[in-house]
C-alpha cells in the first residue's frame, strides 16, 4: 500500500500529527519520521512504481527516479535527520511542524516528474519554512520572514507563468532529461534557454539558487531565523533550486558565469560581515557557485567528454556541501544559543568552555575549505578539473580566487574570531546533548567522505571512471593554495591590516528594496494624498459657487425667483406649447 | 559572572610564547610545501602555463588573501552602515 504514497508526503504527514503527541512521544516521533520516510523511499526506489494521475487532462508524476534524484532523495533524508536531531531540546512545536513538512516537500519537489507537481512543492517549500523564520518571535524576524516570503512565493509565480507558456508551446508538462531539449535549439538561443517559457522558468529556478542580484532573501532572511531553523533551512531551498537546475538546464552555458559571479561576489561581504550566521549565508552562496558553475559544464550535446565529470562534480560537491554547511550552521547556532550573540564583535575564546562545539567547527571549516581528509577536497575538485578541461582559464582563476576566499571567511574567520582571537570573556555551558550529537555525526560524515570518497563516488549520477582525488598533484597544490592563504592571515593580523570586527552592518542589493523603493512608495503616496486633497478642495470650491450662483438666481432678487409680468408668461407658455407642436410632428 | 573553573585554568594558547611557536610552525609548513613544488609532476590545461611556474598555487592564493582582504576595506569604506540602519 505504501508503494502508492509519493516519497516525502510521508514527512509532511507524519509532521501534522506531531501537536497531538505527549511530549517524550514527541521527540521520538521527530527523529523516525524521516528515518521512516528513507526506509520508504529505499523500498520505492526498489520496486519503482508508476505514482501518476491525471489531473484535467494532465499527466503527473509524482514518483520519477534516477540516479540524479535518488542521490538528492538520499542527502535531504540525511539532513532532515541531522537537523531535527539538532533541534530535539526545543519545545516549539511549530518550528518541529515546519521544519519536517519543508523536507518533505524539497524531498518531494526532488521526485516530481512534471512541472505542475514541482510548482505544488516548491510553493509548499516556501509556504512551510517561512515559520523557522517568524519563529524567532520579534519585529525584525516578522520583517525578514515577509520578505523571505514575497521572493520565495514570487519565484513560485514567475515558474507557473513559465509552466503556463511552456505548455502552449509544447504541450508537455513533463519534467525530464527531454525537458531542455523539447524546443530545437535555434540560432541566437542558448541550450535549453529558447523560449519565453523556458527562460521565465530559469528565473525562477535563479531566484531559489540565488544568483547574483536575486540573492539577497537569503543572507538577509537565514541569519534572522531560529537556531535550529537555520539548520533546516541551509540544507533544503537552494539545493533543490541547483538540483532542478540539474535536471532542466545542464549545459546551459550563461550558467558558467553566473556561477563563476556567484563564487565570488559573496565573500567580499563575508569578510567584512560581523554576524557570523551572515557570514555563513554568504558562504553558502559562494559555495552555491561552484555548483552553478557544473550544470553550466555539464554540456551532454557538444561537450560529452567533461560532461559527466561536471555533473557529478556539482551532484557530490552538493551531497558534502550540505553536510559541512549543516555542521557550520549547528556550531554557529550551538554559540548563539549558549552566549546568546553570534557577532564576531562580542565573541572570542570560546575554546575554553565549548571545546567540542570548537572541534566540530573545525571539521566544518576545513571541510569547506577543501583540505585532504576532508569531504570538500574530493568533491569540489571534480568541478575545477572540468572547468580546465574546457579550456575556461578566466573563469578557472576565479574559481581559485574564490577558493581562497573560502578559506578565509569559513576556513579561518568563522572559527578563529568564535573560539579563539581576543578572549571575551564569556564562560559558558558547552551545547547540549543532542546538539553534539548532530555536530558529531556531521564531523564524522565530512571526514568519512574526505577518507573513503569511493563510497560517495559510488552514488553519483555517472560512474566517475578512474578520477583520483588524492594525486600527488591536487595534494600538493591544493595544500599550497590553504597555506599560503592562512600565511597571508597571519600576515595581515600581525601587521594589523586585517580589518577588525565592528559592530555595523553593510549594504547589499536589498538596499533598493528595503530603502529607496520604500521611500519612494512613501513619497509617491503622501504626493497622492496631496494630489487628492487638492482636487477635493477645488471640486468643493466648483460646487459651492454653483450653488451659491443658484441661490441667487432662485432667490426673491434672483431671476427666476422674482415676480414676472403677464405678458412674459403668456409669451413662455406660447413658446412651450410650439415647441410642443412642432416635436408631435416628428 | 560566577567565577568558574574556566576562568582560572590556565590554556596552552594563552601564553604569548605558544602563539609564536604556531605561527613559526606555519611558516615551516608553507616552506616545505614551497619544496615539495619540485616532487611532482605538472601539466598545464591553457595557453598561458601559469600551473608550471614555481609555486603557481603558493603565492596565487597568499595573493588572492591579501587583495580579497584589501578591496573588502575599501568595499566596508562605501557600505558600512549603524547597526539599525533597516529598523530606523
Amino acid at each position: 500500500m505504501t508503494n502508492s504514497l509519493p516519497p516525502g508526503v510521508i514527512l509532511i504527514i507524519g509532521a501534522l500529527m506531531l501537536p497531538s503527541l505527549p511530549g517524550r512521544l514527541k521527540s521520538a516521533w521527530m527523529l523516525m519520521l524521516p528515518l521512516l520516510s528513507g526506509w520508504h523511499l529505499w523500498s520505492l526506489y526498489n520496486h519503482s512504481p508508476e505514482i501518476a494521475f491525471e489531473l484535467m487532462g494532465y499527466e503527473l508524476h509524482l514518483f520519477q527516479i534516477d540516479r540524479l534524484s535518488l542521490m538528492w532523495g538520499a542527502i535531504f533524508h540525511i539532513a532532515a535527520i541531522l537537523s531535527a536531531l539538532f533541534a530535539l531540546h526545543v519545545k516549539d512545536a511549530v518550528q518541529h511542524v515546519s521544519g519536517l513538512v519543508y523536507a518533505g516537500a524539497a524531498i518531494g519537489a526532488v521526485f516530481a516528474g512534471d512541472l505542475i507537481t514541482l510548482f505544488v512543492y516548491w510553493e509548499l517549500t516556501a509556504v512551510s519554512s517561512v515559520f523557522l523564520i517568524w519563529a524567532s518571535r520579534n519585529e525584525r524576524s516578522y520583517r525578514a520572514g515577509m520578505r523571505y516570503l514575497i521572493v520565495q512565493v514570487g519565484s513560485g509565480v514567475i515558474l507557473l507563468a513559465g509552466i503556463l507558456l511552456h505548455l502552449r508551446d509544447t504541450g508537455s508538462v513533463a519534467f525530464n532529461d527531454a525537458f531542455y531539449k523539447l524546443l530545437p535549439t535555434t540560432d541566437g538561443f542558448i541550450l535549453g534557454l529558447n523560449s519565453p517559457g523556458t527562460m521565465l522558468i530559469f528565473l525562477a529556478f535563479g531566484i531559489k539558487a540565488a544568483f547574483p542580484l536575486l540573492h539577497c532573501w537569503l543572507k538577509d532572511t537565514y541569519p534572522e531565523a531560529t537556531v535550529t531553523g537555520t539548520v533546516f533551512l541551509s540544507a533544503f531551498t537552494t539545493k533543490l533550486a541547483i538540483y532542478v537546475l540539474a535536471r532542466g538546464f545542464p549545459g546551459t552555458e550563461i550558467l558558467i558565469w553566473i556561477g563563476a559571479i556567484m563564487t565570488a561576489f559573496p565573500i567580499f561581504f563575508a569578510v567584512i560581515e560581523n554576524n557570523l550566521r551572515r557570514v555563513l549565508s554568504y558562504s553558502l552562496n559562494n559555495q552555491l557557485g561552484f555548483m552553478v558553475v557544473g550544470i553550466g559544464l555539464a554540456n551532454f550535446v557538444d561537450h560529452p567528454e567533461t560532461a559527466e565529470m561536471a555533473l557529478n562534480g556539482t551532484a557530490a560537491h552538493a551531497f558534502a556541501h550540505i553536510i559541512y554547511k549543516a555542521l557550520l550552521f549547528m556550531s554557529m547556532g550551538a554559540v548563539l544559543y549558549r552566549t546568546g550573540t553570534i557577532n564576531a564583535s562580542e565573541l572570542g575564546g570560546l575554546y575554553k568552555s565549548m571545546p567540542w562545539t570548537t572541534a566540530f567547527c573545525i571539521i566544518g571549516a576545513a571541510s569547506i575549505s577543501a583540505f585532504p581528509l576532508f569531504s570538500g577536497f574530493v568533491t569540489k575538485s571534480m568541478i575545477l578539473t572540468a572547468t580546465a578541461e574546457r579550456g575556461y582559464m578566466v573563469i578557472w582563476l576565479v574559481l581559485l580566487f574564490a577558493s581562497a576566499g573560502v578559506m578565509e571567511h569559513s576556513g579561518i574567520k568563522i572559527p578563529f574570531f568564535t573560539f579563539f582571537a581576543h578572549d571575551s570573556g564569556k564562560r559558558v555551558k558547552e551545547a547540549p546533548l543532542n546538539m553534539l550529537l548532530a555536530m558529531g555525526i556531521c564531523a564524522m560524515l565530512c571526514i568519512l567522505i574526505g577518507v573513503c570518497p569511493g563510497l560517495l563516488y559510488g552514488i553519483l549520477p555517472y560512474d566517475p571512471a578512474g578520477y583520483d582525488a588524492y594525486s600527488t598533484s591536487h595534494v600538493i597544490t591544493q595544500l599550497q593554495l590553504l597555506f599560503f592563504s592562512a600565511l597571508a592571515f597571519t600576515v595581515l593580523k600581525l601587521t594589523a591590516i586585517y580589518p577588525p570586527e565592528q559592530v555595523s552592518i553593510n549594504l547589499d542589493v536589498d538596499w533598493i528594496y528595503r530603502k529607496p523603493l520604500p521611500a519612494l512608495f512613501a513619497g509617491l503616496h503622501r504626493m497622492g494624498v496631496a494630489l487628492g486633497d487638492a482636487a477635493n478642495r477645488l471640486v468643493l470650491a466648483g460646487l459651492m459657487q454653483i450653488s451659491t450662483w443658484i441661490k441667487r438666481q432662485c432667490g426673491i432678487q434672483g431671476r427666476f425667483g422674482g415676480n414676472w409680468s403677464t405678458g412674459t408668461m403668456v409669451l413662455c407658455a406660447a413658446v412651450l406649447l410650439g415647441a410642443y407642436l412642432i416635436i408631435s410632428y416628428f | 559572572m560566577p567565577k568558574t573553573d574556566a576562568m582560572d585554568k590556565k590554556y596552552w594558547l594563552d601564553d604569548p610564547r605558544n602563539i609564536k611557536k604556531v605561527v613559526y610552525a606555519l611558516y615551516a609548513v608553507c616552506a616545505l610545501l614551497l619544496v615539495a613544488d619540485f616532487f611532482y609532476e605538472k601539466h598545464a590545461h591553457f595557453p598561458i602555463k601559469f600551473e608550471e611556474w614555481f609555486g603557481f598555487y603558493g603565492w596565487f592564493g597568499f595573493i588572492a588573501f591579501v587583495s580579497l582582504v584589501l578591496m573588502a576595506g575599501v568595499l566596508r569604506k562605501l557600505l558600512k552602515r549603524e547597526e539599525d540602519y533597516y529598523d530606523q
